[in-house]
């Protein structure tokens, strides 16, 4: 359905229940995806999604909200009839509004259209990945994970105000992880993935190049001891604990008392002053990039960490007001406005003289582990107590050689990890969540067999 | 309560649209296919957050959709919209065929229509309306972070309450058609308590299926003591050290790590990609004898039960390993095609933007005959695992759990408690070292996500003793 034909039809119905303040987001997207095992076509899946988040401000200016897939006439109508029951429920202890920022310019984004490759054509392209990436080594015995996807999307925010946005995008994406076995020995799996905004912008052949290396690379393992161990943690595995324990600089988790922060850290020394750390959903390399947030508020690159010192916390509408400040484009809509970072970028501070530079993972032999990739982050994550135990993949570098590591865990507390940061090289890695060079931690417990 | 209501030219979920659904197979089938299955969604479902002393979220939300599935040899297509006009159905099996590249003649006439429809949802028109009320459900959640407060250490309490109401209609080309409605609810508590530098925090769900009344029975004081207790008890608890010892698993979510770790090796799907190490074990010896285990879909009210799962065939009882000897794969439709394993009433979705697959329903290791003091008393130095966490199965079947409430356990008394604590391992090196079961064996609810999304199951066990584990730590 035409989106001003759901403004429309939500203006009249608005009207007719007497609700005079309301907004909505919606989205619409058409994707399509293909996996395959040995060359046969595994499953080829095409789906329709739209779905509509509205809210609604009752006469004692209270918010109530529905979701709904049924954009129908009829769909509509009982979305504003839900969300002005639910009104009644608002929460009356925090006040909502629209963002001050909704009809604030948004940077335009002018992407060519581009039309689906189709089933076909994602089919042809995986099926040839699959058998390079199978041909790339003997003990590759297959690519139990893989797909091959298009994703076609818009993004709307309209409000009773007159603010009106949209956006248009698409993402292409990739992912095989392979397995291996050599003869007596443990199967082994690595993998890699690569995103684009079309078919045609997706690397396939570093996909292939890189899950293979990573695979093949584990299969000479071996146990580790448990102990203390310093670390180099590689840029997509930095991400991701920065991703984890994000709710340090997240206003919405700092009034709920679930962050490690609390109102007054704004100033604080979190961690070594080598670090600056940004948030930039307007980044040219987001592929992800949406020009505002789910309030209508304006994206834009805003600093967290400078020099060590905690600078922003990323706010939505209503956690801006109790902040005194403005909203920085981070809000997901909903009955309680969610708060997420968009796209972190990491890098070395000016202030940097008290790092490590010989530590620079291509190049130092001495005894320190290398942590590839951090997994299972929903389970060893404690965000609001500051810990982590965390399973991974890497390798253990001692006198010069690179032996993978069977099965171990890292853990430790998120705080004391940024201070103990020793080294941040100088080379900045783009990965699928962020921007990050490798970081070089003192030390952390490492759990082997 | 206002309910979905359809367009006239809209599908519904009565048994007059049959002639119509027919037509849409018979469309699919007479351009080759070997085998179409829709799956019609509705949804109706409603979730509430109290924070300390208030209601801040009531969130209703509902929708339609249907899924889409053509078989053609052993490869399938998926189509999903939310355009449940005929038109709209008969596009997307345009499109799941157009997809599949079928070449092939005509199979017009391998249909022969749907059966009499099967209809699992004749008790359970008036669900919806007989849950709880918003109101009513605040009242309850109000009383339960109340009753969180006697302890003036705990600073974050909060209680969520979500229902999610489904009907469901299901056609396929081998005659199924099949209707059903579906009712989960569940209540969690969380607590988060503080003291200086000491941090704990404590969690609790709770949960079943097609009972109306359920939550009115919640018995929330106990619910409230247990996750009080929980997070004082590990407020100032010390890290747990790095080794490999004995433990004890608790019962009911205890369970979740057999779920995790065996529970989804023994799936089709991961047959399919061969990534189980038991896919050639069949009647083959792969846990302890004091091991049986069990995956079923009947139990009353759990909160993985089903009338019918959702390619529209009646759950079974699978008893999965007997005594320890491997006896049973969990198997879907596809899993049947592609495997060869007979279905087991398994095939489930999160809703009808995914395929159905092979998945859990209610899975548990079944009682043995000892106490959980017998356990505890037979190991000198290891770990009580009273309350688990998340984990994660890795590729190549290493698992990792994290333990929310541990005790260290020393000449078989429980001591001190310990936190940080990690469970690694593998299925197939774990499995043998169960070597004692428990008689106590409770269930307990949670969300699986897996290939066809997040669906609602109950994980559960005795107190189980495993001789020997790697335990992550500090």
């Amino acid at each position: 359905m035409d989106v001003n034909k759901i403004t429309e039809l939500i203006k009249e119905g608005a009207k007719t229940l007497d609700i005079k303040k309301w907004d909505f987001g919606a989205s619409f997207s058409n994707d399509f995806s293909v996996q395959i095992d040995k060359g046969i076509a595994k499953q080829l899946k095409a789906s329709q999604k739209q779905v509509l988040t509205l809210r609604v401000w009752n006469g004692n200016d209270l918010v109530g909200i529905t979701t709904t897939s049924d954009l129908s006439e009829l769909g509509l109508k009982k979305a504003l009839f839900q969300a002005n029951l639910a009104s009644e429920y608002g929460n009356k202890n925090e006040k909502i509004d629209f963002s001050p920022l909704s009809k604030d310019p948004i940077k335009s984004s002018n992407k060519i259209k581009i039309n689906p490759s189709g089933i076909k054509k994602l089919l042809k392209v995986l099926r040839i990945a699959e058998t390079d990436l199978l041909k790339k080594h003997d003990a590759i015995k297959s690519i139990p994970y893989n797909g091959l996807s298009e994703s076609f999307f818009k993004r709307y925010y309209a409000n009773s105000d007159g603010a009106s946005r949209s956006f248009e995008n698409s993402q292409a994406a990739i992912y095989l992880y392979a397995r291996a076995q050599e003869k007596d020995k443990k199967p082994r799996s690595s993998g890699a993935v690569k995103i684009g905004y079309t078919l045609d912008d997706i690397d396939i052949d570093s996909c292939i190049n890189e899950a293979a290396e990573k695979t093949i690379s584990h299969l000479k393992y071996s146990p580790i001891e448990t102990g203390k161990y310093m670390i180099c943690l590689s840029p997509e595995a930095f991400l991701t604990l920065l991703n984890a324990f994000s709710s340090f600089f997240n206003a919405r988790s700092i009034l709920d008392g679930v962050s490690i922060s609390t109102k007054d850290s704004i100033g604080d020394m979190i961690s070594n002053p080598s670090l600056n750390l940004y948030d930039d959903g307007l980044h040219e390399e987001n592929i992800s990039s949406v020009p505002f947030d789910g309030e209508g508020t304006p994206t834009k690159r805003l600093c967290i960490i400078n020099e060590g010192k905690l600078t922003n916390f990323i706010h939505s509408e209503s956690t801006a007001r109790v902040f005194k400040t403005t909203p920085t484009g981070h809000a997901g809509l909903g009955s309680k406005v969610s708060v997420s970072p968009d796209w972190l970028v990491v890098e070395k501070s000016n202030n940097s003289s008290n790092l490590l530079d010989k530590l620079n993972h291509e190049e130092y032999l001495e005894k320190y582990i290398y942590i590839e990739e951090l997994n299972a982050i929903h389970a060893g994550v404690k965000a609001s107590q500051g810990s982590f135990s965390l399973p991974f993949d890497g390798w253990l570098i001692k006198n010069g050689e690179k032996i993978s590591i069977e099965s171990a865990t890292v853990a430790g507390d998120f705080k004391t990890l940024l201070k103990n940061i020793i080294n941040i090289e100088s080379n900045q890695i783009t990965t699928t969540n962020g921007i990050s060079p490798h970081v070089w931690i003192k030390e952390l417990s490492i759990t082997g067999d | 309560m206002v309910t979905t209501q359809y367009l006239d030219k809209e599908i519904n979920f009565e048994h007059s649209n049959k002639k119509l659904l027919e037509d849409v197979i018979h469309y699919g089938m007479s351009l080759g296919a070997d085998f179409i299955e829709i799956f019609l969604e509705s949804t109706d479902n409603i979730s509430v957050l109290v924070e300390e002393d208030f209601v801040t979220s009531v969130s209703p939300s509902f929708g339609k959709g249907a899924g889409i599935r053509i078989f053609k040899d052993k490869r399938d297509g998926f189509v999903s919209t939310n355009d449940l006009s005929r038109d709209g159905l008969i596009n997307s099996i345009s499109q799941a065929v157009q997809m599949l590249d079928i070449k092939e003649p005509n199979n017009y006439e391998k249909f022969q229509g749907l059966e009499d429809l099967r209809n699992y949802s004749k008790r359970k028109h008036d669900w919806l309306r007989n849950v709880p009320s918003v109101d009513e459900i605040s009242e309850k959640l109000l009383l339960s972070t109340t009753s969180l407060k006697k302890d003036p250490k705990v600073n974050i309490r909060k209680s969520s309450y979500a229902r999610n109401w489904q009907q469901v209609l299901i056609a396929s080309s081998d005659g199924t058609f099949a209707k059903d409605i579906r009712l989960h609810q569940t209540v969690g508590l969380n607590v988060i308590a503080t003291d200086r530098q000491y941090r704990s925090s404590g969690s609790r769900r709770f949960g079943s299926s097609d009972n109306p009344n359920d939550l009115r029975k919640w018995d929330y004081e106990n619910a409230s003591n247990e996750v009080l207790e929980s997070s004082m008890n590990m407020l100032y608890a010390d890290y747990v050290e790095a080794s490999q010892k004995p433990v004890v698993l608790a019962n009911k979510f205890g369970g979740v790590i057999f779920h995790e770790a065996c529970g989804h090796l023994l799936e089709t799907t991961q047959i399919e990609r061969g990534t189980t190490p038991f896919a050639n074990k069949l009647n083959q010896k792969i846990a302890h004898e004091a091991v049986t285990a069990v995956d079923e879909g009947l139990s009353n009210h759990s909160f993985g039960s089903l009338s019918v799962d959702d390619e529209g065939m009646e759950p079974e009882r699978s008893v999965l390993i007997k005594d320890g000897i491997l006896k049973k794969f969990i198997s879907d439709r596809a899993g049947e095609l592609r495997t060869g394993h007979k279905r087991t009433g398994s095939g489930r979705r999160q809703n009808y933007a995914y395929a159905a697959a092979s998945r859990m329903r209610n899975t548990f290791i079944a009682k043995g005959e000892y106490s959980k003091e017998e356990l505890i008393n037979s190991i000198s130095d290891g770990l009580y695992c009273k309350s688990m966490g998340g984990g994660s199965v890795g590729a190549t079947g290493q698992f990792n759990f994290a333990v929310e409430e541990g005790y260290l356990i020393k000449n078989g008394k429980l001591t001190k408690p310990v936190k940080g604590a990690t469970l690694i391992g593998e299925a197939k090196e774990v499995m043998p070292k169960i070597s004692m079961c428990g008689n106590d064996l409770e269930l307990a609810p949670g969300f699986c996500g897996s290939v066809s999304g997040s669906v609602n199951v109950t994980v559960g066990q005795p107190h189980i003793k495993v001789d020997s584990i790697t335990i992550g730590g500090r």
